[in-house]
Parts: structure tokens; sequence; C-alpha cells
């Protein structure tokens, strides 16, 4: 029988790595409910998972591809926005969902105990679905454009779980911050929208002015976002110090997300 | 391993109270104040909710958690729950604690009887496995075997009471945690339910049980912890518990007696207020009467307001003088009787609390006097109480049956 021991929190109370792993069910149930709420009671449930990049690469290739004329490494236009689509709406659904998430499950919070970083955590769960749904047409547009990426596929995952740690260290931080000031709720969004464009999604950042290559050089989400697309498409690659740097930056951006939440997790209840 | 199932000592916990103003709520205030002010500090109020608490509760035992509005009781289940944190001493507890603090928290509307019994397990800590075990167990004792693929938003509020009081009964944690719960659901399911907790602390696991209803402590634990004003004042045999409690109310009254010590600005106090008689009855009249001193600190008219309050505490109604054209003049003495009818209170205790007011509260005296109503039904059939059971008031009705 394990033994139980509480006392006021210390100043850096570090993430309780084993409580979170023997409370994993939580997560999962946690994520099994918002599956399954997302798609009930909706008339075509799976299709707005496709349907929402879709629309998205088709204005994209529209305007970048067709109006502005920009360059996409030879790839059709189309499949070039979608792909960026793919990974961009992984992290931008993680951040938006795990930021709300402590404050939509407010009650709970204030009346039963769980490790909190278990709710926003576990919003993975439902984004990753949509994301494996979105790629399974991602992989037939692959075959009706004619494009094969070979061996570079293999990589995918690599730049997804990228992704998805950046965005989780985000919205930890964020769903800790908000659970005092609600204001992050009108923040978040906006600046996902921001990211959408500061970030090579619709573009390839080779197409920027060397000027503002810069840019793109610190901004670890274009290399993610970029090294994604290389994978998925198997064109062109990004420097060999971004694949190295991009894990690293997603970790420690990670860790500083749940230590920042963690810190914060114990008055949870009193402020909420 | 010990015998002691919990074991806290020294146990406090302090709320920080913004007192200077309400404090930042949007992000944005919190900068700017920041930038305005760089280095004001905000300025907290403490308020300790518990203080110094030792106490040790073996195994097999049920506790019984007591003690007036405010007094802590919830905050002390909080912190042996892992809610909220405390900020000065240290529990060990040998066990997981299963909570129940609110039936039905975690309960998402929209997903099925079956799905919200695996929800709710898990985050109240049992394990998939132990859920599937016990899940016939848990259905029969809610007694929704049919509608467990039926969203249960759309459960009558009895079913999902039921239910969610089922799956937390089930927990097989070492410690349950309960607060105030056993009230919910028909005559016979409040019965199931006591049984079910009285036959967790036989099996030799630890229940503690917050309440304010006296009978179900009384039924259903072995020891009481009785919490004033967030100090541990006893602990012990239940009715020892239980006669401190009801002290405790006579105490309370006796304290606001004294016109200085109560609440207002104290320009006016009220000298006397008594009930016409000690009891009433259902449909009877209530009269109080009200003796207010001239007051040469007051300018200008004031009303009285009485409020009949029942033994949860609830406001059953409220006499507001003004409502009736009722304004008083300072500059004399001033005899009131107050009749109350009209109304039908449900056999008990009540108490009257009486407010003075101009423009702020002059004086407030809470429990002032109380009456019993008796409990003798002015209904022509008699019936047991379950008939009228949980009416905050009762009134006068018929039944006719119309053609058709």
């Amino acid at each position: 029988m394990s033994r139980i021991v509480i006392e006021p929190p210390g100043r850096l109370n570090l993430p309780p790595l084993r409580e979170l792993w023997e409370a994993r069910e939580v997560a999962l149930t946690f994520g099994q409910r918002d599956v399954v709420l997302r798609y009930r009671q909706t008339a075509v449930g799976v299709l707005w998972v496709v349907l929402q990049p879709l629309v998205a690469a088709g204005i994209f290739s529209i305007i970048f591809g067709g109006v502005a004329k920009l360059p996409s490494g030879g790839v059709p236009y189309f499949l070039f926005s979608f792909v960026g689509m793919l990974v961009w709406n992984a992290f931008a659904n993680v951040v938006s969902r795990a930021s709300s998430s402590l404050v939509a499950n407010q009650a709970l919070v204030a009346k039963v105990f769980f490790p909190r970083a278990l709710v926003p955590l576990s919003t993975t769960l439902s984004v990753l679905l949509d994301f494996a749904v979105a790629s399974v047409l991602g992989l037939a547009l692959l075959v009706a454009f004619g494009v094969s990426p070979g061996w570079s596929l293999l990589l995918v995952p690599f730049w997804l779980l990228c992704a998805v740690l950046l965005a989780l260290g985000i919205g930890l931080w964020a769903a800790a911050v908000m659970v005092k000031y609600r204001d992050v709720a009108y923040v978040v969004p906006w600046v996902v929208q921001v990211g959408l464009y500061a970030t090579p999604v619709a573009y390839a950042s080779a197409a920027a002015p060397a000027n503002l290559r810069w840019f793109f050089d610190v901004n670890p989400l274009a290399w993610v976002v970029e090294g994604f697309r290389a994978a998925f498409l198997g064109v062109g690659a990004v420097p060999w110090w971004q694949a190295v740097a991009a894990p690293l930056v997603s970790l420690a951006v990670f860790g500083l997300g749940l230590v920042f939440f963690q810190a914060r997790e114990r008055e949870f209840a009193d402020l909420i | 391993m010990s015998e002691l199932a919990v074991s806290v000592q020294g146990l406090g916990k302090t709320y920080r109270i913004r007192s200077a103003g309400p404090g930042p709520t949007r992000a944005t205030e919190a900068i700017v104040q920041a930038v305005r002010h760089p280095l004001r500090r905000p300025v907290y109020e403490e308020f300790q909710a518990l203080k110094d608490i030792s106490f040790e509760i073996p195994f097999g035992e049920a506790v019984g958690i007591i003690g007036r509005n405010g007094a802590g009781k919830s905050t002390l289940l909080k912190i042996l729950t892992r809610i909220t944190a405390p900020t000065a001493g240290r529990i060990e507890l040998a066990g997981r604690v299963g909570s129940l603090l609110e039936v039905g928290t975690g309960f998402h509307p929209e997903l099925t009887g079956r799905e919200n019994i695996y929800l709710n397990g898990t985050l109240l800590g049992m394990r998939r496995r132990e859920i599937k075990r016990r899940f016939d167990e848990i259905v029969e004792f809610a007694g929704v075997h049919r509608f467990l693929d039926t969203p249960v938003k759309r459960y009558s509020s009895g079913m999902y009471v039921r239910l969610a009081f089922s799956v937390a009964a089930h927990l097989e944690t070492e410690i349950l945690a309960i607060d105030e719960v056993l009230a919910v659901g028909d005559a016979e399911f409040k019965r199931r339910s006591l049984e079910k907790m009285r036959s967790v602390a036989q099996d030799g696991r630890t229940v503690l049980y917050v309440s304010h209803q006296m009978s179900t402590v009384k039924a259903l634990c072995t020891s009481a912890l009785y919490l004033d004003a967030g100090r541990l004042a006893y602990q012990g045999p239940v009715q020892g518990g239980l006669d401190l409690y009801r002290n405790s109310f006579e105490q309370a009254a006796e304290t606001a007696r004294q016109a200085a010590r109560r609440p207002g600005t104290g320009e006016l106090r009220t000298a006397e207020v008594t009930a016409e008689s000690g009891s009433f009855e259902v449909a009877q009249d209530k009269v109080i009467h009200l003796r207010i001193p001239a007051s040469d600190r007051l300018t200008g008219p004031y009303f009285v307001s009485c409020h009949v309050r029942d033994r949860n505490g609830i406001d059953v109604t409220k006499c507001d003088s003004r409502l009736v054209e009722g304004w008083f003049d300072p500059a004399r003495e001033t005899r009131l009787k107050l009749s109350i009818s009209g109304l039908w209170l449900p056999p008990g205790r009540y108490s009257i609390d009486v407010y003075l007011c101009q423009m702020g509260i002059l004086d407030a005296w809470e429990a002032a006097t109380t009456f019993e109503v008796l409990p003798e039904l002015p209904y022509a059939e008699t019936l047991n109480d379950e008939a009228i059971v949980g009416a905050l008031v009762l009134c006068d009705f018929g039944y006719e049956e119309e053609a058709t």
C-alpha cells in the first residue's frame, strides 16, 4: 500500500512523473471523451476534420500560388500548402485546446483531485486522431499528384513530435495563466492566427526576401513546418542544424511549460 | 504497516485576501498596474481557514466532521483529498483517497451512462480493471440498467444522482471522503446509501464524512471531529461532538445578545425580540414582538427586516417593513408586533434574524429569537414525514377532479 504525504508546496514543484504515469488512464479517458463528444451529434463528423485543411489549402494555393505566384519547390501548390496545414493544425489545435482545457473543466479542477497536467496533456489525443485522419487524405493526395516522397516519410513522426511538444509547452503555460487571467483565452487564438502567417505554412521560407531570412532561422516553428513538409513530400531539406536544434528546443519548451504549470498546480482549485 | 489511516500534524491553511480593493483579474490590468506602480506590493489580508490541526484516525472508522458554517470542514476535506494544498503542517495517508465532494462532478451530459461510469470512475481514482469488475454492481445499485446507453442529459435528476453516488460508493480506495451527499435521492435510496457507507467502514476502510445533518452523522459515524473557527475543538465519540455542535448555536446566540458585539453601525440597536410563544402550529400566525429603544445618534426614519431562517440556515421568508410602508422614528422607543400569516412552516426549529436599516445596516442580530413548529400537520390525512420531506414551506392545497 502506498503512503501519501501531503505537505505545503515548495517554491519549485517538480512534475511528479510517477504520479502522472500512474494516472495515465485519466488522460486516456479524457481524450476518449473529447473524441466521442466531438463526433456525436455532428452530421458529418469526420468530414470536418478533412474539410478544414482542404479549404485552407485551396485558398492558399489560389492566393499564394495563383495570384502571388510564389515558388513551391516543384510541388503542386495545393499539395504543398495542404501538407503545411497538416502539421500547422496539429500545432495550433494542441495550443488552443490545451490552453482552454483547465478552465473548460473548472468543476473538476475545483472538486476532484488528479494530476492537473493530465487535462492539457490529454488534448493531444484528439488532435492526433484528427491528424491521422487528415494525413490519410494527405497520402491519397500524394498518390493523386504523383509525388513519391520515398523513405523520408519515416521522418514525419519525428517532426510531428517536435510540433506537439512545442505546442504542449505553450499550451501548458497558457492554461496555467488562464486560471488566473481569463483574457488569455482571447489572446491565444489571435496569436495562433498571427503565427500562421509568420510561419512558412502557406509559402516556402525560400520565397521570402533575403533580408527576412533571419526571421525564419530563429523561429523554431518554421524549422518544424519546413522539416515536416520536406519529409512528407520528399523534396528539399532543412539545414542540418535545424534538424538537431528542433527536438532540443521543443523538449526545452515542453519542459519549461510543464515546470511552470506544476509550480502553480496546487493553487488552481483556490483560484479557478 | 501502521494501523493509522490518516495522521495529521499541525495542519494550517491560510488564504490571502487582497485587501486594497479588487485585484486585477485581467492580465492587461495586472500589467498596467505593475508598470504604473513598479514598487507597490499588493496588500494582503490573511485569513486562516484552518489553524494548527492535529489528529489521527485508525482504519475501520467512520469519522464525522462537524462544525458550524465556515468552521473549515470543507477546507479540511479538500486538503485531505489533495484538491487544494495546505500552507502548514503534514498529512500522512495510508492509501488512496477517493472523494465524493459533489454528486455528478465529472459527469458529462452528452455521454451515455456507461461512458460516464468509466469517466467518473477513473477520475475518482479507480482503475479501468476495477470498474469493469464492479460494473454490474454499480449499475444494479443505481438501478439504471435500462438506460445505460442513453446520454445522461436525458436522465431524470433522481437517476443522475443515483448513478453518480453509486460510482463513488463502489470506489475501492482505502479512504473515502464524503461531503454532504447522502442528502440526495428518495428515502429508500438514502437508506441504502447509508448502509453502503457503513459497510465500507466495516470492511476496515476509513470514511470521512462532512455533514450538517446530525441524524446521518449519528447513524453512520463511529467518532467525530468538531471544528470551531478553524481549530479542532473536539475529537471523540459522536455524541460529545454533537452536543458541542448544538451548544455552539446557543453560544452564538448568547454572544449576539450583547448588542455591542453585533455587526452594524450601532447607531440603533434592537433591545428585545421575543416570539409570542415558544411553539406554533404549522398553519398558525407566527407572532414576534420587538422593542427598539430611542436613539439620539440617528436622524430620520429607519426600517426593520425580520428573516425567518430554518434549521439549515435557509431564509424561508423575509418580512421587510418597507414593503408594508413601515418606517419608524428613532426619536422615541418603538414596540412592534410582527404577525406572519399565511406562512405554513414544516415542523422544526426556526430562528428570526432582525435587521435595522437606514442607509446601511444599523444592527444585524442573527438568531435574535427562536421558535418551534409542532410536528402536527394541518392536513386531513396523517401520513409519515415522507409526504413533506425536503419541502421548504407547506401550503393549503387541494385536488379536484375535473370533468374530462
